[in-house]
């Protein structure tokens, strides 16, 4: 914050420029180094033969540019390792980083993008703008080639069918989102035994264990309010098992009137009598993750709201003897979808660039990640599932990664996943905020509805987003 | 001018120029170019759609919230923060009073100068996580633990949506106080001791030498801080990107307009309506900084 102190109202004024541009901030600065040049699209294919199905050149160089977030890196040094046993001659470049956007802007701009990019983390670019815009090579013959270490199998047959879908723009396979994250309430195992608690399956019971809980002075639920983002979470989910994933069919389709189901009525009701009932730890709307997560592995609260990754990230702080277990959302009162399934999403987006200098390579260092070796090492090393089914199998786990694991292969087809926040990334905030009112108790449930309606008839009216639908 | 200081003059003032020209006027050109186009910041393609951008910024009432309330920091901080700078400064100066060696500010404004110019060496990100740190909403944070003795609270500082603002606001006076400060000290000490000593003489009180003679001596320097501290209060983004729940909640309480030129830019993918943005804030602040100037514009005391 530091100014010089100006000689004369000139200086002054040329000054003012200057924090003006600096004020308006990054935008004019991107923009000196903003659109320029072509790309190149040429595609040089080697042989194309059982063991190169995408006929890659053995000697091309390949890049790639790992986030270095919640995962680390460490998982992508080894699939460099597989790529390097079948192309010993090609030299791979490793970049590992966090701020993906600033680094790789100006790069795709420039039509000079590396060969594989994992687009992850708080600074990924925005994803439905990079397939819309045709930034992202077609990965078809990724899934229709031969999967590695599983035998007469194609990709596709061995990966969880949210992978496809979620990577899915306009009927073509684009992204490879590779981790699998499951959704739920999660506590320590060790502490419910201790006490004799058992994670609820309905409603009530779960309402009565929340009662429980608060006599003893433990709060029963903490959540991240600072991102609401995690509470939101509980919301779908008693939402879609209550209604049914056409309830997130039509909120992802913008039909009119799909916040206002009842189902989603029910479920902000519930979110509602949480607060209202002083079941929240308190002050917990204004923690963040790592304050409120904290919290909770303090036993201060005992069941928090998060995805798979919590056991990780959490690691460092739990203490010795904590069991990180997640329970799926217990049903409201009519579910239609059974207790054992949960929100499974499909995240870590890896894409090979349209404009890649290698896009083969790019393609075989993807089949390489979903090979049973490649899969199974990201899970050793992570604790996180992938979106290849059966690469877990005989994986010594941690109590956090096996109980998320269970809930995939109980939920099965009952699992189920929205992308609203995906497609129409303006409207995330929007609805954010509504759920964050309503978990502090700000707002009532009809008022949560009509506010999250009204963001999703101005993306469905808004001339600049790209509509998408959904359906069984 | 004699032979030869012509390419001495342009040797020192190109280099600057060329500077400014490439890293200051290129990008605002740009942006003017950008804010009329759909470009979405990835891709080097873009159509022109002309004042489409301006039309839907009249409509977006997240921006309109934003601009809301970067208004209301617009009229509180500069504000406050002078007031507390001079207030301050004059304390450390003249407050002690006369004695017979003149006057003098009070006992330990050595000391006092240090304390307050702390903040001011601390990167911005790092005093808005001490402060939300020290706004925690749970009972164990520090100002909530300090209510709970006098049986307040706890308080949701930056999660309450009418409090939130007002915390961001304070976060920034506490962070520019001290610089200020500095700013009116070094006027202050400019301004001949004997003038302050005559208003003593003449019997004026502190009040009234702060009022009377203080305050019309350094006004060439308060103008100066006022449109400093008005650019200011346009950004904002680091304090409120790094405190407030969202960010720029809850609830868009805290929402501001860099803040939004970010989001669409980067996380929406929305580069065109973002450098749309930046021509408002450009214009806005320009038309500030004027006004500024304008109404603060007195006659010039000469010592």
């Amino acid at each position: 914050m530091p100014h010089p102190v100006p000689q004369s109202r000139r200086i002054f004024l040329q000054r003012a420029g200057v924090a003006a541009v600096a004020v308006a901030g990054g935008s004019t600065f991107l923009n000196a180094c903003a659109s320029s040049g072509g790309g190149n699209t040429d595609d040089n294919r080697g042989e194309r033969t059982d063991e190169n199905p995408f006929g890659v050149e053995a000697t091309a160089p390949l890049s790639v540019v790992i986030f270095d977030g919640g995962y680390g890196d460490e998982y992508a040094k080894f699939h460099q390792g597989l790529y390097n046993e079948v192309f010993p001659d090609s030299e791979i470049s490793h970049k590992a980083i966090t701020d993906i956007r600033q680094q790789m802007q100006p790069l795709f701009n420039a039509g000079n993008p590396p060969d594989v990019l994992d687009n992850a983390g708080a600074e990924a670019m925005p994803i439905s703008t990079l397939a819309d815009t045709g930034q992202l090579a077609d990965l078809s013959e990724l899934f229709a080639a031969d999967a590695l270490g599983f035998d007469g199998m194609t990709v596709e047959e061995t990966l969880n069918p949210v992978a496809i879908e979620s990577g899915e723009y306009d009927g073509k396979p684009l992204v490879l989102n590779y981790a699998l994250q499951v959704y739920g309430l999660w506590y320590d195992r060790a502490l419910f035994d201790e006490n004799g608690w058992e994670p609820a399956e309905t409603w009530d019971d779960f309402l009565a264990l929340c009662e429980e809980i608060k006599g003893t002075g433990m709060a029963p639920l903490a959540h991240q309010g600072k991102y609401p983002y995690y509470i939101e979470q509980l919301l779908w989910d008693l939402a879609v098992k209550h209604g049914g994933p056409e309830v997130a069919y039509a909120i992802d389709s913008l039909e009119p009137g799909a916040w206002e189901h009842e189902s989603m009525k029910l479920a902000a009701e519930a979110i509602a009598e949480l607060k209202s009932k002083g079941y929240m730890l308190e002050g917990t709307e204004g923690l963040d993750h790592i304050q409120s997560q904290t919290a909770w592995n303090e036993h201060k609260a005992a069941f928090i709201t998060c995805g798979s990754w919590l056991e990780n990230e959490q690691k460092e702080v739990a203490p010795e003897g904590f069991e990180t277990t997640v329970s799926p959302t217990p049903l409201l009162d009519g579910a239609t979808l059974p207790f054992d399934c949960g929100r499974v999403e499909a995240a870590e987006a890896f894409i090979v660039p349209a404009k890649a200098q290698n896009v083969p390579g790019g393609l075989e260092y993807m089949r390489q990640m979903l090979s049973k070796e490649g899969a199974a090492e990201f899970t050793k090393l992570t604790a996180a599932p992938t979106v290849v089914d059966g690469a877990t199998e005989g994986l010594e786990l941690t109590p956090g990664a096996t109980s998320a694991i269970a809930i995939i292969d109980s939920g099965g087809d009952n699992n189920w996943n929205y992308y609203y926040n995906k497609w129409y990334t303006p409207m995330e905030p929007k609805i954010g905020s509504a759920v964050a009112e309503l978990a502090a108790g700000r707002i009532d449930a009809d008022e949560f509805v009509s506010r999250a309606q009204k963001a999703a008839d101005e993306a469905a009216e808004d001339p600049n987003t790209v509509k998408r639908t959904r359906s069984a | 001018m004699k032979y030869g200081r012509y390419p001495f003059v342009v040797g020192f003032l190109a280099p600057g120029l060329i500077l400014y020209v490439l890293f200051v006027l290129s990008p605002f050109a740009q942006a003017f170019h950008y804010s009329l186009t759909d470009w979405t910041g990835i891709t080097p393609e873009f159509e022109y759609v002309g004042l489409q951008n301006f039309e839907q910024l009249l409509n977006d009432s997240i921006f309109l919230r934003a601009l809301r309330n970067n208004a209301m920091v617009l009229v509180f901080v500069p504000a406050v923060t002078v007031f507390l700078a001079l207030l301050f400064a004059f304390l450390l100066n003249v407050g002690g009073g006369a004695t017979s060696a003149g006057v003098k500010g009070i006992r330990g404004s050595g000391f006092y100068k240090l304390v307050f110019f702390m903040p001011q060496v601390l990167a911005i990100p790092v005093i808005a996580v001490i402060w939300s740190v020290i706004f925690e909403p749970t009972s164990r944070g520090l100002v909530n633990s300090a209510l709970g003795q006098v049986g307040i609270g706890p308080l949701g500082f930056l999660s309450d949506p009418a409090l939130a603002l007002w915390c961001v606001m304070w976060v920034l006076v506490w962070g520019s106080v001290g610089f200020y400060l500095v700013l009116f000290n070094a006027a202050i000490s400019s301004v001949p001791r004997e003038i302050f000593e005559a208003a003593v003489i003449d019997g004026a009180g502190r009040a009234a030498t702060f009022r009377k003679v203080t305050l019309p001596l350094l006004w060439d320097t308060v103008q100066t801080s006022w449109v400093y501290l008005a650019i200011l209060a346009l950004d904002i983004y680091a304090l409120v990107a790094v405190m407030t729940a969202g960010p720029g909640g809850p609830d868009n309480a805290t929402q501001v307009m860099s803040l939004q030129i970010a989001q669409n830019g980067f996380n929406f993918g929305r580069a065109g309506y973002a450098s749309a943005m930046g021509v408002v804030l450009f214009f806005l602040t320009m038309v500030i900084a004027v006004i500024m100037l304008r109404i603060s514009r007195r006659d010039r005391i000469e010592f």
